[in-house]
């Protein structure tokens, strides 16, 4: 089987290259870089107009399997990777159980292969049950394959025990990744604190229990000379902590989500439960922090934090609902309007969506000969209208619903297999 | 309009329309026999998931005297106890064909939900720490025919401005109509950014009150206290309760108000509460007149 992906603009920054060439795919495998590629006995996709990117890689979504099935499957969850664009996905540990035992991590690769081909890399817990209490048993989490751990949703308080995870974690190369939040500042809130918590009368949550978790998580990284992965930032202060902790040669990476660099606390005034996320959306000036941040490199990735939860679920009361929105269908053109924008160069976009090759050490990155063909192709122009009712995933928790954005999946192609293609 | 969800999207017009219709119900509530039939054959149903007594009561006496047939549902007495939805309750009692439903609720936004589910008009009659629209409007009723109006006028609002509806709503009316508002509370219990909405934040309330027309006093939520807002009542009351000392920093002619219910020597000492220049009572009786006005505008008097 051989396809070609025929006259597209190849944007491969790790290889340093952006050209209008084609590729050919055979086996699996990229075997040409070629503007003169030979078509015979070939599928053709012709990529003429579009963008053709090393495959995108989340590497934060909860796929809610096993246990919550009715707001995602890893089936549904991998559809929705690749109508996203994305090749390889990193899921949470969320589950019921959670991914604190090796059984659960083994399912989920199981239930994988008999997916769409999408990559499908389990972050494990990094205590048990994710109480944040004792040691999740990180080596043989590790050896069922768990590509990192963390306590995604419920953050380590005590600091003791999240020093004893990383230096135990360290024995496997287990690198620990924070979802940074002081539960006693956020206890009670139902989004950022602020003017607009004010005005709509709901209980704040304050930029000061992120920042200083990451303070507190970058510190300790520095202390241990060990890797840390900084999850969904979300405010101006954290990025100046994270900023402050890269400058003293900390191994940091961090990412954001596509909702931080769009929507703002204002955007609650309609008391839609598909605004409440956690990290909450935050101030104008933080958004444009972090898109600061995305061009200064010190956020390092684009990941969706997906977070399906039923719709019954959902509307309710606003303090009743569970905070997330799914994030891997829309993703791409809430991105490319920093490219329209002219904020960022189309390669920059194209590292953000791939920087998970180098945060997770997962194969991918570039488009290269020899190498797995996993394959990203968009158009950056085609204008659509978010439509959750469309939507592969499951859930329909969106506030994006409605929104005309610019900017689409051609195709995501995965060890040389189309698994989703638009109709344009 | 069809709802009343809060103050922010009223304008000045609506507001004095709304306190122009209480004039007339007023009167009505002056006779002998105080029922009109404006409202007959409309169906009213009062949703109230959180306790109140004052506002339940007013809206009901409200609703009575206009003749509607009215309903009243406490969360304890309904299907929520037993694990339904507020959006399926909703659903169902949309299903009985209500013209109008009355809705108290802890969580900010509920009404706002409520309008998305359901096709009849929806009146907030309090929303966690968000809007309490008609109270606002009894007590602009209030300031209306005690001062003549509302320009210039200088009103401290003192104490819980955090997780005061009633707050919220009188800032966005006394600024829609021309008053200035200063208020006064211990940090703990000021909300972020508060300036922003077009208030005087003074530290103390001797600052706030002085030369103030109206004083205005919230509740201390006294259920709050283990969320750790102030020490203990004796250092509340010590520097936030609003004594006879204080109230002389007020103009002579100043009013003393409370939207109730009154934590007396905690908020405001006896002796102010059933002072001369207390309208705190009053207060209560023109709630009547203006929820009857708000019933008539959303219900009857739309197309007459």
């Amino acid at each position: 089987m051989k396809l070609v992906i025929k006259n597209g603009t190849v944007v491969n920054p790790l290889v340093g290259k952006t050209e209008k060439t084609s590729i050919v795919i055979e086996n699996g495998k990229v075997t040409e870089i070629t503007a003169k590629p030979d078509t015979k006995d070939a599928e053709v996709f012709n990529a003429e107009g579009m963008f053709v990117a090393p495959g995108f890689i989340d590497i934060h979504v909860h796929f809610r399997d096993p246990g919550f099935e009715y707001k995602e499957d890893i089936f549904s969850g991998l559809e929705a990777a690749a109508a996203g664009g994305f090749t390889s996905v990193c899921t949470m540990p969320n589950t019921k159980p959670a991914a604190d035992n090796v059984e659960t991590i083994r399912y989920m690769y199981e239930r994988a292969a008999k997916g769409n081909g999408v990559k499908l890399y389990p972050i494990a817990a990094a205590t048990k049950g994710l109480k944040g209490e004792s040691l999740a048993p990180i080596g043989e989490l590790a050896e069922g394959g768990a590509i990192a751990i963390s306590d995604d949703g419920r953050p380590i308080q005590n600091t003791d025990l999240l020093k004893r995870v990383m230096e135990y974690a360290s024995t496997f190369d287990m690198m620990y990744v924070s979802h940074s939040e002081d539960l006693y500042l956020s206890e009670t809130a139902q989004m950022n604190e602020g003017y607009y918590s004010t005005v709509y009368g709901m209980t704040g949550n304050p930029v000061v229990g992120e920042a200083s978790q990451i303070a507190r998580d970058c510190m300790m990284a520095e202390y241990l000379k060990l890797p840390i992965h900084i999850a969904h930032v979300s405010a101006a202060l954290s990025v100046d902590i994270i900023k402050f902790f890269k400058e003293r040669g900390a191994k940091i990476t961090a990412e954001t989500a596509p909702h931080y660099i769009t929507l703002t606390d204002e955007a609650l005034g309609g008391f839609d439960t598909n605004t409440k996320i956690n990290p909450p959306l935050r101030s104008e000036a933080d958004r444009l922090a972090v898109i600061k941040a995305l061009k200064d490199g010190i956020i390092d990735a684009i990941a969706t934090d997906h977070a399906p939860h039923h719709q019954r679920e959902k509307e309710v009361e606003f303090n009743n609902a569970p905070s997330g929105i799914v994030g891997l269908e829309t993703a791409l053109p809430l991105v490319l309007k920093l490219y329209h924008d002219k904020e960022l160069p189309i390669e920059r976009i194209v590292e953000l969506f791939t920087a998970g090759y180098k945060i997770m050490g997962i194969d991918g990155g570039k488009i290269e000969v020899g190498a797995p063909a996993d394959i990203t192709v968009f158009d950056p122009d085609y204008q659509w209208t978010v439509d959750k009712n469309m939507f592969k995933s499951k859930s329909r928790n969106t506030p994006f619903h409605g929104f005309h954005v610019k900017g689409a999946v051609s195709a995501t192609i995965v060890d040389g297999k189309i698994v989703y293609s638009r109709d344009f | 309009m069809k709802h009343l969800l809060g103050i922010e999207n009223l304008n000045k017009d609506q507001i004095m329309n709304i306190l122009e219709t209480a004039v007339s119900f007023a009167e009505i509530n002056q006779r002998q026999i105080k029922k009109v039939p404006t409202l007959k054959g409309k169906t009213i149903i009062n949703f109230f998931a959180e306790p109140s007594t004052r506002t339940r009561t007013s809206f009901e006496v409200a609703e009575k005297r206009l003749s509607a047939d009215t309903y009243n549902i406490a969360v304890s007495g309904s299907a929520i106890q037993k694990g339904e939805t507020l959006a399926d309750t909703a659903l169902n009692l949309q299903a009985m064909g209500p013209d109008a439903m009355v809705i108290r609720h802890s969580v900010s936004g509920t009404p706002q939900l409520l309008t998305e589910i359901m096709d009849c008009s929806i009146i907030n009659a309090g929303d966690g720490f968000h809007e309490h629209p008609t109270q606002a409007l009894l007590d602009a009723y209030t300031i209306w025919q005690r001062k003549g109006g509302f320009e210039g006028l200088k009103v401290a609002l003192l104490g819980d401005i955090y997780h005061s509806r009633v707050a919220r709503s009188n800032i966005y009316l006394l600024n829609k109509m021309g008053a200035h508002v200063s208020i006064s509370g211990p940090g703990t219990m000021l909300p972020k950014e508060v300036e922003k909405m077009g208030v005087t934040v003074e530290k103390l309330p001797k600052y706030a009150v002085q030369d103030a027309d109206i004083v205005m006093m919230l509740r201390v939520q006294n259920e709050r206290a283990s969320n750790l807002l102030y020490p203990d009542v004796r250092e509340y009351s010590r520097y936030f309760m609003l004594t006879p000392e204080l109230l002389k920093l007020a103009k002579k002619d100043a009013l003393v108000m409370h939207p109730g219910p009154a934590n007396r020597g905690v908020e405001i000492d006896d002796v102010v509460m059933d002072g001369e220049q207390s309208v705190i009572l009053e207060q209560v009786s023109n709630g009547v007149n203006v929820r009857m006005a708000v019933l008539y505008l959303l219900l009857g008097g739309a197309d007459k």
